[in-house]
């Protein structure tokens, strides 16, 4: 029980600590591939600390809900974060939400960080809430189809018996799970505001959404917010990890080493992500806002189709 | 005294109260009398109702001499009776603390005292009567109780079309409601349910009383292509009686479809729940885009009322389909999500719309572009908006997010269906409870945010003063009674097994036995979900993070002018407005429901006068199917104008082959 408890925590301080340090896996990869310097690889550790020491500058016209929304966000992401089996399956509290619940989750910071853009007043706070609120409409449905397919082979929608299916021999390779791979690849892209969604290194651009939402924030709301961002990210990286590449993680009642290992591993892949991550990103552009409908809308057609092929496989077995 | 005597005492009860409205409506004691009355009555009947779904009602059927000489007036209550009458009368009690406060700014409060207590009657009536008559009596009682409250701003621009439009469409759900009840009581009249229990129609004729049944109470609850009416009369009226009107009234619709699909017309056939899919999520998707769109708080509130009662009814449709193919663990599932989101949308969409009336009284504004900074302004009010807005938007660990996990969950059991249709209609359908649940979460980004929001839009709005103690107090327990619902949903789910047993004849394994109040409502690796400890967690991570920063880090805070990338507009006007907020989804997925002309008129370099853009969104729905029913209607209206032009002679000689008519076909019978 004690142990548990302390895999559980480990879990929770995890999914906190290394959030910053693959976002600047990601920066540096795209640095070096732009034949940059760049900064160090814990620089995203110091402008947070930085951030949090500053004094916090709040706008006249905002209220109350302002400077309560960074730490709704922060807890919002944060649990949804520790939900996901990254490195062991079943650990303590697993089983307190399941997939939907922790979309559902997400969806809670997104709501209250489009409020909180429009919180002053500003026409770019409006700009961004109002395409956050269309990605987000589109995104969500495109990962309930995703949690569907999911749902149809391992017969659950909580993510520690899916990754124990997902490591056992009864998978096999479907043309249905690398469907709902991509789909869930764009979903993630989507929803981080990733190049070629949105660019999260740009400001005071037309183009920009989530920076747009988040424009008036400064101090240690920004630091929780920034935080907030970089777990999320982490979150739909282990997301990847948990459902389609689970091998090492250690499964059910493993043993202390196994789960040592396990998180070894999990850190491996997901830097491992990040560098991947950063090298897509350098080599594509960004698209127009309106393109995007059309981005996310092939992720939910891909993952309808993944459903169906399912279906039809099934019934010819 | 058993429960239905209690239930008809507190019904004679409101009646008094009625008549007792129409006497001192003019007096100052006017007011606290009958919403003090309609409160205290309603709270007695929610008790009985409640103390009726726990221990169960009793079994006898109550007969009083009245209605129809061979049947009398019949009154019973059984599980599901019971759970509505919670519902309703959970909202009734609500409304009326409410409307102690709230009341007070009404300008004719004759218009509005009487009606409101033989509404909240006609609505219990509805609920207990067991036989058609009664049933139909009550029915169109509480139509003509709501008519009239919905026409008490006559005065007011569009409300009396809307009251002719509502009228016109309550004749119609009735009329076909009549013909459902005409069908499943056959040829020899048996009109009490228990007789119509006794001896289910055949299987086409079964068909046909569910159709009509769908149409009749699908028109009254607000089901796409019927709902036309409901976004123009629930906000016509006054704030409490939308309240009713959308969390009580269209609940009792949905009573009628339940009570006469699964309980009268007897065995289920799976291909009769196709329709309600369709239906259930067209309505959902349509309602919640109308939601998107409109400007107006009352009118957005009334057709996201469309959107869950969309939803509702595709986990009736679940419901049906699983129990027409003997998965009866699944149906169970469905129908528990359906009955926990009606008693959820009762919840927060009395309490929304009691905010919206907070709003109306502060500003006298319902426009969304007239509003904004309220929160400020009115700081409780906003927060139980709030409360209500994100339950609505399914965020845990709210109530509402519960009801629609369900409704998911029971999706996710398509798979087990043998029917190919059902196979790949009900994942589509689930994409479509997702696509509407999120764009249900913009919906309410936009209604909380555009008017509570940013700056005030007008002088109305910036002078804005927070709403009175009684009505607070009622937006308070509602907004509590959300949050106790999403964190203790094991509770709720066990409380509706009776009735989902009468229904299902199965329920979901018992909640509250699970540990740590966590519910699993198929099987804990299916999936499982703990309001609790998502709430603890929450809780304990956002005040962690708080404290964290504040003690270590930095607390310092100061006020300054918004910077807005250097280039801060003073004029309130260049904030983000209803329409440019929707702007996006409307572009994306506009063309689905509306007919949508965006035009420019850009002044020619030099010219001085304002660029404009004009916006204009027409029903579709409205212009393929009611212009041209109503073309026809018109057309043989003056056609048949001329019958009244005829000479004695003539109207007698039309008389007499009427007659020989019908005697022929009475003749020819089989």
């Amino acid at each position: 029980m004690i142990l548990d408890l302390v895999f559980q925590l480990l879990q929770v301080m995890l999914v906190i600590l290394i959030a910053p340090l693959l976002t600047g896996v990601v920066r540096a990869t795209k640095a070096r591939l732009t034949r940059r310097r760049g900064p160090p690889l814990l620089q995203p550790y110091r402008d947070i600390l930085r951030l949090a020491r500053k004094e916090a500058i709040v706008a006249d016209s905002a209220s109350w809900l302002f400077h309560h929304t960074p730490y709704i966000v922060f807890a919002s992401t944060w649990v949804a974060a520790s939900l996901i089996p990254t490195f062991a399956t079943d650990l303590l509290f697993s089983w307190a939400a399941d997939l939907i619940a922790i979309i559902a989750l997400l969806g809670a910071g997104r709501f209250f960080l489009s409020l909180a853009g429009l919180d002053v007043g500003t026409s770019f706070g409006g700009l961004g809430s109002s395409r956050e609120s269309l990605f987000g409409a589109l995104a969500e449905p495109a990962m309930i189809v995703i949690v569907f397919t999911l749902a149809l082979v391992a017969g659950s929608t909580q993510l520690s018996t899916v990754a124990a299916y997902m490591t056992s021999d009864a998978v096999g390779l479907r043309v249905s799970l690398g469907m709902a791979l991509v789909a869930l690849i764009i979903v993630a892209i989507a929803e981080n505001g990733r190049i070629p969604v949105d660019n999260p290194s740009t400001h005071l651009e037309l183009t920009m959404v989530h920076e747009a939402m988040i424009l008036e924030y400064s101090g240690r709301h920004l630091a929780v917010i920034e935080l907030a961002a970089m777990m999320k990210l982490s979150l739909y990286v282990s997301l990847i990890i948990c459902v389609f590449f689970p091998w090492g993680a250690a499964i059910a009642d493993a043993s202390v080493a196994d789960r040592v290992f396990g998180a070894i591993v999990y850190v491996v892949k997901l830097l491992t992500a990040g560098v991947a991550l950063g090298a897509f990103e350098t080599s594509i552009a960004k698209m127009r806002v309106f393109r995007v409908p059309d981005f996310v809308g092939g992720a939910l057609m891909l993952g309808f189709l993944g459903a169906l092929l399912l279906f039809v496989s099934r019934t010819l077995k | 005294m058993s429960a239905e005597a209690l239930c008809l005492a507190g019904d004679a009860g409101l009646l008094a109260l009625a008549v007792a409205g129409a006497l001192f409506a003019a007096k100052p004691l006017g007011r606290p009398l009958v919403y003090g009355g309609a409160l205290v009555l309603s709270a007695l009947m929610l008790a009985v109702a409640a103390g009726a779904l726990a221990f169960g009602g009793g079994a006898e059927t109550l007969v009083l001499p009245l209605g129809l000489p061979w049947i009398g007036a019949r009154f019973h209550i059984d599980a599901l009776s019971a759970f509505f009458l919670v519902v309703v009368n959970l909202s009734a009690a609500a409304a009326s603390l409410y409307a102690l406060g709230y009341g007070r700014t009404e300008h004719d409060p004759e218009r509005v005292l009487p009606f409101y207590p033989a509404f909240l009657a006609g609505m219990n009536l509805v609920l207990v009567a067991a036989d058609a008559y009664t049933f139909l009596l009550s029915w169109e009682f509480m139509s003509l109780a709501s008519w009239a409250l919905v026409m008490a701003r006559h005065s007011e621009d569009q409300n009396a079309r809307a009251g002719y439009v509502y009228l016109v469409m309550a004749s119609f759900g009735t009329f076909a409601l009549l013909i459902a009840f005409a069908l499943v009581a056959g040829l020899d009249g048996r009109f009490a349910f228990e007789a119509m229990r006794a001896a289910p129609p055949a299987a086409g004729v079964a068909m046909l009383a569910f159709a009509a049944a769908l149409i009749g109470a699908g028109s009254k609850a607000g089901l796409v292509p019927l709902h036309v009416w409901l976004p123009l009369a629930h906000p016509a009226a006054p704030s409490h009686v939308s309240a009713l009107m959308s969390g009580a009234m269209t609940k009792v619709a949905v009573y009628a479809f339940i009570r006469i699909a699964f309980d009268l017309a007897g065995p289920p056939d799976w291909r009769l729940s196709i329709p309600v899919l369709i239906v259930g999520a067209a309505s959902g998707l349509i309602g919640v885009l109308q939601a998107l769109m409109d400007n107006d708080l009352k009118r957005v509130l009334a057709y996201s009322t469309i959107e869950n009662i969309g939803l509702i009814f595709v986990a009736l449709g679940l419901a049906y389909a699983f129990h027409a193919t003997d998965f009866d663990a699944a149906a169970a599932l469905a129908m528990t999500a359906a009955l926990l989101h009606i008693f959820n949308h009762a919840l927060f969409k009395s309490l929304l719309f009691f905010g919206a009336g907070a709003v109306l009284t502060a500003t006298g504004e319902r426009r969304l572009n007239r509003l904004g900074g309220l929160l400020n302004r009115m700081p409780s009010t906003g927060l139980f908006m709030l409360v209500g807005a994100a339950a609505i938007s399914a965020l845990p660990p709210l109530n509402g997010f519960v009801s629609e996990w369900m409704i998911l969950q029971a999706v996710l059991l398509s798979p087990a269906f043998s029917e190919w249709t059902l196979k790949i209609l009900a994942p589509a359908v689930g994409a479509g409870v997702a696509l509407t649940a999120a764009l249900a979460a913009a919906c309410f980004v936009r209604a909380f945010g555009i008017p509570f929001l940013g700056r005030p839009r007008s002088e109305a709005a910036e002078r804005a003063k927070e709403a009175d103690r009684l009505s607070l107090a009622a937006m308070a327990g509602l907004a509590a009674l959300c949050a106790i619902v999403g964190i203790f949903p094991g509770q709720a789910i066990d409380a509706l097994s009776p009735a989902v047993d009468l229904l299902i004849g199965a329920h979901v394994p018992n909640q509250s036995s699970m540990p740590w109040l966590t519910i699993a409502p198929v099987a804990a690796s299916r999936g499982s979900y703990n309001g609790l400890l998502v709430a603890a967690f929450i809780v304990a991570s956002a005040s962690m993070a708080s404290t964290v920063i504040h003690r270590f880090a930095s607390g310092a805070l100061r006020r300054a002018p918004a910077w807005d990338c250097g280039f801060p507009d003073p004029a309130p006007t260049t904030q983000y407005t209803g329409e440019s907020f929707s702007q996006p989804v409307r572009r994306v997925f506009g063309q689905l429901a509306f007919v949508v002309e965006e035009r420019i008129d850009m002044p020619r370099p030099g010219e001085t006068r304002a660029a404009h853009l004009n916006l204009r969104l027409t029903d579709r729905i409205w212009n393929l199917l009611y212009v041209p029913l109503i073309l026809v209607v018109e057309r043989t209206a003056v056609q048949l104008n001329r019958l009244q032009f005829l000479t004695i002679r003539q109207y007698m000689s039309v008389v007499f082959g009427a007659l020989v008519v019908l005697l022929v076909v009475l003749a020819s019978w089989p």
